[in-house]
């Protein structure tokens, strides 16, 4: 397809979130089309529109910064979600009234939501069901009547981006025409996107790789070499697919971009959010310290969190998981949690297939 | 959310005026013409479907195979004499084709279009004012007397008006709404199918609600007994006929049912695409006919914008306490369950003589039958009010205008179209599950059986139904306890809006036992459950006892046996 004369929207595309992954949807977007961003932070949308500049990330000349959501989704009929998990279900209820069948929604969120009985908490819990636990798209469809749904997932490390790096994405979607739209918008020479029917998958796939990414960054902070690592990232794969079927994704999706590929990025960057964690706890700091000087959510903390519920209530073997859960909320130190890993009884390799 | 309860007595007048007015009439008035667009529409799809020539005459030379099979191993009464004389001319122009250099597109065109115009004239009913009022006195007529003959024990009973297919047959539910949706747009009923009575009993049902006659498709079998043929044909059936799975016939089908809707026609279609095999509430259904609904919303939209004729998607359930087919249908289910065979697509109506008896055992046998219509929605499964306006869970207006728009235009795409059947599709099963009543009998079935299977945990399905005699005695104090535990597990599901319950199950637990153990497929040779001498339950029929359980299937009520 052509490149240049694919500017077929007329309308300009919306932005929420102006995170690190969220600025860099929207700077990709602002090279084919108008973008408006939604920041709820005044500083944020005045170093953006007036700057062209925020948290050291330049912005593109056809980005502009909003506060009103309503103004959002009256202007856009294509919106990109891309806040952290905790405010998610808060974002799309405020969005919620203002949107119609008609908007399509592309979220960039790599979380979880709990949806549990009015009053109780994860640890009240005995076991989780499936319907306790939402990916992004899943809030979405409670919280509004917007049916056309689809999520950016890959190895799509901010800073690079913001480099001009080469990178891809995957969109995936049940709907070819968000797929679609996903590639006309996003497209360019540096950027590839591919495309996937399976949603939840590919949610899944970006959700319960940032609990390899922790274990990785940990690795690197005890300088335990290239083989642990390798051991750490395939069996990381096969926790992730166990968890991911039992959570209704399809097991092809996690060997593609966003599954095998996201994870080998993230588990090699020193950028991510998630590997950093991992190495400062492995240096021997405390959790609260560390999340408590990061600029951003590390996702992978609170999946950990979910995920070991539903290891347990789902009965799948996810010992990776298990001793991360031991070593942020346990006491257990990460030097123990190696050794708890290597004495683990688990002789066959590849079982999913 | 509760049921509103409608007095089984009520009457209910005819919402249009005369049948000038009826949709139904209007079609079959212009019957030739109606064909002619369903041929083209259809025409036009398969093109696109098969969009080269080499495509396309492969298409006919696999459906000309499909057929000359179907005709030399399955082969019906009904089915028209000069079959084979019809695939016989289109085996030789295919072989004509097929001996060219330059294949005729054009030749290949038209074969298609043949075979299209027999399948269209084949599908489409033949609706008759006259034969409707007619056929429909005479089933009213013939069943109340059957029903007093059968119920009244005295003399001249047959002839007494002391009872009538109300008082046989409840109505519960929507039906008011039903009505008043009717008369703002178009209405698509879907019931759950269980038994070959369905098709006969939502024909009553639609006539006792006082709305016009609704076109609906009926299994081609029903047509082979030519007095049900009559009463089908009049009461404004098409037919469809499952031994036929080719492309050209699904699409002529699809294509006559979205006209038809289009043109306002009332519809009716059983979702699940054939009768429940195991007894259970369809948790899947047939995408193909339930699109054609969507389709034919989006084409309204296309055509008419805002106030396009709106299509309502109306949720039926019919409850029985037995299924006079239960043995076979359960059978084949196992049967293929054991093994992956072909089974001939069965007729267990082939004779006059069976469908009397049939009738007569469900006038003189059958307890009570209810059937309950579910919340109208729209085509994707949002509310609608009484004046037919979509709203969303907040309580929110939305157009479904919108779901079909793209930077405020309506675009069609199929792919969309189908993803959007399978969400209704969704949302139907989920009302399915709230609306079918739960009888006494379903009651004692599902707590029985799970009471065998939770004494034989290590068997598998196969070896639990082939447990020998003395195994399957359930002593009746247990029995009664643990059936008085389910009973109040339903009744929560049903206060969280979940489920609903018959009337006779608003008893004592020891009413409801006997009134199930009377009701339960009562009929059968061999009873699904039985009191032995020493007053405790057992079974006759494993095979049985698992279909009439399976109606509870899927409401998490194992857990508390």
């Amino acid at each position: 397809m052509d490149m240049a004369s694919k500017n077929t929207f007329e309308k300009p595309i919306g932005v929420i979130g102006a995170g690190s992954f969220g600025l860099s949807v929207a700077n990709l977007l602002a090279e084919n089309s108008q973008v408006l961003l939604y920041a709820r932070n005044k500083e944020a949308r005045e170093s953006i529109n007036k700057n062209r500049e925020w948290n050291e990330y330049p912005i593109h000349n056809n980005i502009t910064a909003i506060d009103d959501l309503e103004q959002l989704a009256s202007s856009c009929d294509v919106i990109f979600p891309v806040v952290p998990s905790a405010n998610f279900r808060d974002m799309i209820k405020d969005l919620s009234p203002f949107l119609y069948p008609y908007h399509i929604l592309i979220h960039g969120t790599k979380g979880l939501n709990l949806n549990l009985p009015e009053g109780k908490k994860l640890e009240d819990m005995e076991v989780l069901e499936r319907r306790h636990i939402k990916t992004m798209s899943e809030v979405i469809m409670d919280e509004s009547v917007v049916v056309r749904i689809g999520c950016l997932a890959g190895p799509n490390l901010a800073k690079e981006i913001a480099q001009g790096l080469p990178a891809a994405t995957v969109v995936a979607s049940p709907f070819n025409e968000v797929i679609q739209i996903g590639q006309q918008l996003l497209r360019s020479d540096r950027f590839q996107v591919y495309g996937n029917p399976d949603l939840i998958g590919i949610e899944l796939c970006g959700v319960l790789k940032n609990i390899i990414a922790i274990a990785s960054g940990a690795l690197s902070g005890l300088g335990l070499g290239e083989n642990a690592r390798s051991l750490l990232i395939s069996r990381g794969m096969v926790e992730m697919i166990y968890l991911g079927k039992a959570l209704g994704g399809n097991v092809r999706t996690f060997i593609g971009l966003a599954g095998i590929g996201d994870l080998m990025a993230t588990s090699h960057s020193t950028l991510s959010r998630n590997f950093t964690v991992g190495r400062r706890l492995a240096e021997g700091e405390k959790l609260e310290a560390i999340l408590a000087d990061m600029r951003e959510v590390a996702e992978g903390v609170n999946t950990i969190m979910i995920a070991k519920k539903i290891a347990e209530s789902f009965k799948v073997r996810a010992p990776i998981t298990e001793i991360l859960h031991r070593v942020l909320f346990e006491g257990l130190t990460m030097e123990e949690a190696v050794q708890y890993l290597m004495k683990y009884p688990l002789n066959v390799d590849v079982d999913f297939i | 959310m509760k049921l509103k309860r409608y007095r089984s007595k009520r009457k209910y007048d005819p919402i249009l005026p005369g049948p000038r007015e009826w949709p139904v009439v209007q079609l079959s008035r212009n019957r030739k013409e109606f064909l002619k667009e369903v041929a083209e529409e259809a025409y036009g799809r398969i093109k696109n479907n098969t969009r080269t020539k080499t495509a396309l005459i492969e298409e006919l030379e696999t459906t000309l195979y499909k057929e000359k099979a179907r005709i030399r191993q399955n082969p019906w009464k009904v089915d028209p004499d000069d079959e084979h004389q019809f695939w016989g001319k289109v085996k030789n122009e295919l072989l004509e084709i097929s001996q060219q250099k330059a294949k005729d597109e054009e030749k290949a065109n038209k074969i298609l279009y043949d075979i299209i115009e027999r399948y269209a004239d084949e599908i489409a009913g033949n609706f008759n004012t006259s034969h409707y009022r007619f056929a429909r006195g005479i089933a009213t007529f013939g069943f109340n007397r059957l029903l007093n003959a059968a119920r009244v024990k005295k003399l001249g009973g047959f002839w007494s008006n002391e009872l009538t297919m109300n008082d046989k047959i409840q109505i519960n539910g929507e039906a008011e709404k039903l009505r008043t949706l009717a008369k703002k747009g178009t209405v698509v009923i879907v019931p759950t199918h269980s038994s070959n009575l369905d098709s006969i009993l939502i024909g009553w049902v639609i006539y006792t609600l006082g709305l016009p006659p609704v076109i609906y498709g009926a299994g081609l079998n029903l047509f082979n007994i030519s007095i049900i043929s009559y009463f089908m044909n009049s009461l404004g059936a098409y037919k469809v006929d499952r031994r036929k799975r080719n492309l050209i016939y699904l699409e002529t089908l699809k294509s006559y049912s979205a006209l038809a809707l289009k043109k306002g026609c009332q519809s009716l279609f059983f979702p699940g695409g054939t009768r429940s095999r195991d007894g259970r509430v369809e948790k899947e259904l047939k995408l193909g006919l339930l699109g054609t609904a969507i389709e034919a919303q989006r084409s309204n939209y296309e055509e008419f914008g805002e106030n396009a004729e709106k299509i309502f998607i109306v949720p039926a359930s019919l409850n029985y306490h037995f299924v006079l087919e239960a043995p076979s249908l359960i059978r084949q289910y196992l049967e293929k369950q054991g093994q992956e065979r072909y089974y001939v697509e069965n007729d267990e109506f082939s004779s006059s003589y069976k469908i009397i008896t049939f009738l007569f055992k469900f006038f003189t046998k059958g307890s009570d039958i209810s059937v309950s219509i579910g919340e109208p929605m729209d085509i994707l499964g949002n509310k609608v009010d009484d004046d037919g306006r979509s709203f969303d869970t907040t309580g929110r207006e939305i157009h479904p205008k919108d779901y079909f728009t793209f930077q405020d235009k309506i675009t069609v795409n199929k792919q969309r179209e189908a993803e959007y059947t399978r969400m209704l599709s969704k949302k139907i099963v989920e009302q399915y599950s709230k609306i079918a009543r739960v009888f006494s009998s379903h009651l004692i079935a599902f707590t029985a059986f799970e009471m065998i299977r939770k004494r034989n945990k290590k068997l598998d399905l196969f070896a639990l139904l082939r447990l020998p005699e003395e195994d399957l005695v359930i002593t009746f104090s247990e029995f009664r306890t643990v059936c008085q535990r389910i009973k109040n597990k339903i009744e929560e599901r049903i206060s969280e809006g979940r489920m609903s319950q018959a009337e006779h199950m608003n008893d004592k637990i020891d009413n409801i036992i006997e009134h199930g153990l009377l009701n339960l497929g009562m009929y059968h040779s061999k009873r699904p459950l039985i009191k032995t001498k020493e007053g405790d339950i057992t079974t006759m029929d494993m095979n049985l006892l698992y279909f009439y359980r399976n109606r509870l299937d899927g409401y998490g009520l194992e857990k508390h046996i």
